[in-house]
């Protein structure tokens, strides 16, 4: 009985610890055989490139964040600037 | 106040660019992944190899664009914290809420899905990944779903409270925000013009190869399939359209007004069916508000409250407090003076809210929310120095809608036409003229959908949030300069992206063949 346990658990324990190893392995494969997506990837990293480290280190900060350090502040800034417009 | 509205409507623009611009990937998307979905259906039932052929060449357009529209989006998100940080702040979760679910759930579920779609066809069984390319499609639509529930909110601000406190509108009940029927009708109009989008798209290409004598069985079929979800699509989009004009009657009134150039309403109200708008209209005055015009008797009565001979209030009547009931009854409610007066009255309100708070003084806080909880409704209106500051820009409403209803008819019978000829042998399709129609459909088809987008934005103005906040009020304490900056930047990136797909997908159906393997 105890034996035959063993038995069955090994290959589930082996098969939830290769899941990670199987998920890299069907991306690098599916990367591998692309054609046309090699050339989409590109433009997708370089896109968010692009967005994530030029648009928003650079000229799109959140205002509210960068300027004040507590939510009361922020209330009070945005509470402020809504009654003097 | 010059500075102001210069950053307003920089703002404005650049909103507007980055959000139409995402909008010519979005309907892509949402079209081709149902097509797709229904192709590898077919491949699956019959195992036949020509419909694995048919479903990985779609399904490669349907990356294509799906790589080249991802993460536009994320810019708009950008440009609220930037520009709109009043507004940001002001919506606080009610649109953070549906935005995180968008993010975490929807685009999470869609990019493994799609992982599986395009890397699994050897890895998977067929079955699994049939269920890939479904719950893709899937994916896409429960991502425009939490997109348009923000958007109503905008549009119809419900299930919230205001906190002076916090300064945020607190999310009092989730499922008011989420089952909104402006959310809903919202939500299936733009999901359904996506299918149309995407099935013009697969008809304009598959006419593209019948024009080369080329992969005519492909196209034939390809032209099969995408008739029947084009039909199906343009009559629920027409369908939730009719939808969306009786809610906007009900609750974005002026829009309406805006929508149809309607000064002064009246019982058995005509629709403009086409018409040129004089440009020298004045509210005031008593000019027939077109030089041109061909209506459609009470048509306008009957769209909006599905009754002919009942009253529409034009743009002179919601001024002076003339409105329908969510019933659809007419009613004199505030006028816009009055609400204006409000309005202040709420800001009056706050002002002493924030003076309190300083103080410390709990009583004074607590007499000032309800006086503001009161009057909060208009809290918007006292931003407005004159009524007319209330009134959308007509002219870009008039036409934009005309536009898209217009090209929505034209949609109708082109699709009528398409699955008649076909049930009739597809002879009409071997036609170098009807080639060349299909294949400009692609355009009129983008315009429409576009032109939707405009009609419901610029209609809404001067409102962020209908009725609470007008952009003025949302706009953060930036430079114009900024923004104009970051404007011709995103103009430059979006029209190369834009460029790139267009270039990508064109030499992918140039070179597209029977024996390709996609």
């Amino acid at each position: 009985m105890r034996s035959r346990q063993t038995d069955t658990d090994a290959p589930l324990l082996q098969r939830m610890a290769s899941w990670p190893a199987r998920v890299v392995g069907f991306y690098v494969d599916g990367f591998r055989s692309m054609t046309v997506g090699r050339k989409l990837w590109i433009i997708i990293l370089i896109k968010l490139f692009i967005i994530f480290f030029i648009f928003k280190l650079f000229f799109f900060p959140d205002i509210l964040s960068r300027d004040y350090d507590s939510d009361e502040q922020r209330a009070e800034a945005v509470r402020s600037s809504m009654l003097n417009r | 106040m010059d500075d102001l509205m210069t950053v307003v409507d920089w703002s404005r623009w650049q909103f507007a660019l980055t959000a139409m611009y995402h909008w010519l990937f979005v309907p892509l998307t949402l079209g081709l992944s149902v097509i797709v979905g229904i192709m590898e259906t077919i491949y699956y039932r019959t195992r036949s190899p020509k419909w694995l052929r048919t479903t990985k060449f779609w399904m490669t357009l349907f990356g294509i664009n799906f790589a080249m529209g991802v993460a536009t989006g994320i810019i708009l998100e950008f440009e609220f914290g930037t520009n709109w940080s009043n507004y940001s702040w002001f919506v606080g979760d009610i649109f953070g809420a549906p935005l995180a679910i968008e993010g975490l759930l929807a685009f999470f579920m869609e990019a493994t899905f799609i992982a599986v779609m395009f890397f699994g066809w050897k890895k998977v069984s067929p079955g699994f990944h049939l269920a890939s390319t479904w719950l893709t499609a899937l994916g896409a639509s429960i991502s425009a779903l939490w997109i348009l529930i923000a958007n109503a909110w905008m549009q119809y601000p419900v299930g919230m409270e205001f906190d002076p406190g916090q300064m945020r509108n607190v999310m009092d009940n989730f499922w008011d925000v989420v089952l909104s029927p402006v959310a809903i009708n919202k939500f299936f109009h733009a999901v359904f013009d996506g299918w149309v989008l995407g099935a013009v798209f697969v008809c304009g290409v598959s006419s593209w190869y019948l024009m080369k004598q080329r992969r005519r069985e492909f196209a034939l079929d390809s032209i099969r399939i995408a008739g029947w979800v084009g039909l199906v699509g343009i009559i629920f989009t027409i369908w939730t359209g009719d939808g969306s004009a009786v809610q906007v009657a009900r609750v974005q009134p002026m829009k309406l007004a805006a929508m149809e150039g309607l000064y002064d309403g009246k019982v058995g109200q005509d629709l403009v069916g086409f018409g040129i708008l004089d440009p020298s209209k004045q509210r005031a005055d008593d000019s027939d508000p077109f030089l041109f015009e061909i209506s459609i008797p009470k048509g306008l009565s009957l769209l909006a409250n599905h009754d002919a001979d009942s009253f529409v209030p034009g743009i002179n009547d919601l001024i002076n407090g003339i409105r329908l009931t969510p019933e659809g009854d007419t009613v004199r409610t505030d006028s816009y003076a009055q609400r204006i007066i409000i309005g202040k009255r709420a800001h009056e309100a706050l002002r002493e809210f924030d003076n309190a708070m300083a103080k410390g003084d709990t009583a004074a806080m607590a007499a000032a929310r309800e006086n503001l909880k009161k009057d909060y409704r208009y809290f918007g209106y006292g931003y407005l120095d004159s009524p007319e500051e209330a009134i959308p820009p007509v002219g870009v409403t008039f036409y934009s809608f005309r536009i898209m209803v217009m090209a929505g008819g034209y949609l109708l019978l082109f699709f009528i036409i398409a699955v008649v000829s076909m049930a009739r042998g597809g002879k009409l399709w071997e036609r170098r003229w009807w080639q060349w129609v299909a294949m400009l459909s692609i355009v009129v088809v983008w315009i429409c959908s576009e032109a939707g987008w405009v009609t419901a934005e610029v209609g809404r103005q001067p409102w962020i949030i209908e009725g609470l906040m007008p952009a003025k009020a949302a706009i953060s304490a930036i430079s114009s300069s900024t923004v104009q900056l970051t404007f011709w930047m995103f103009a430059a990136v979006f029209t190369a992206l834009l460029v790139a797909e267009i270039t990508i997908m064109a030499h992918q159906i140039r070179n597209g063949s029977d024996h390709d393997e996609y």
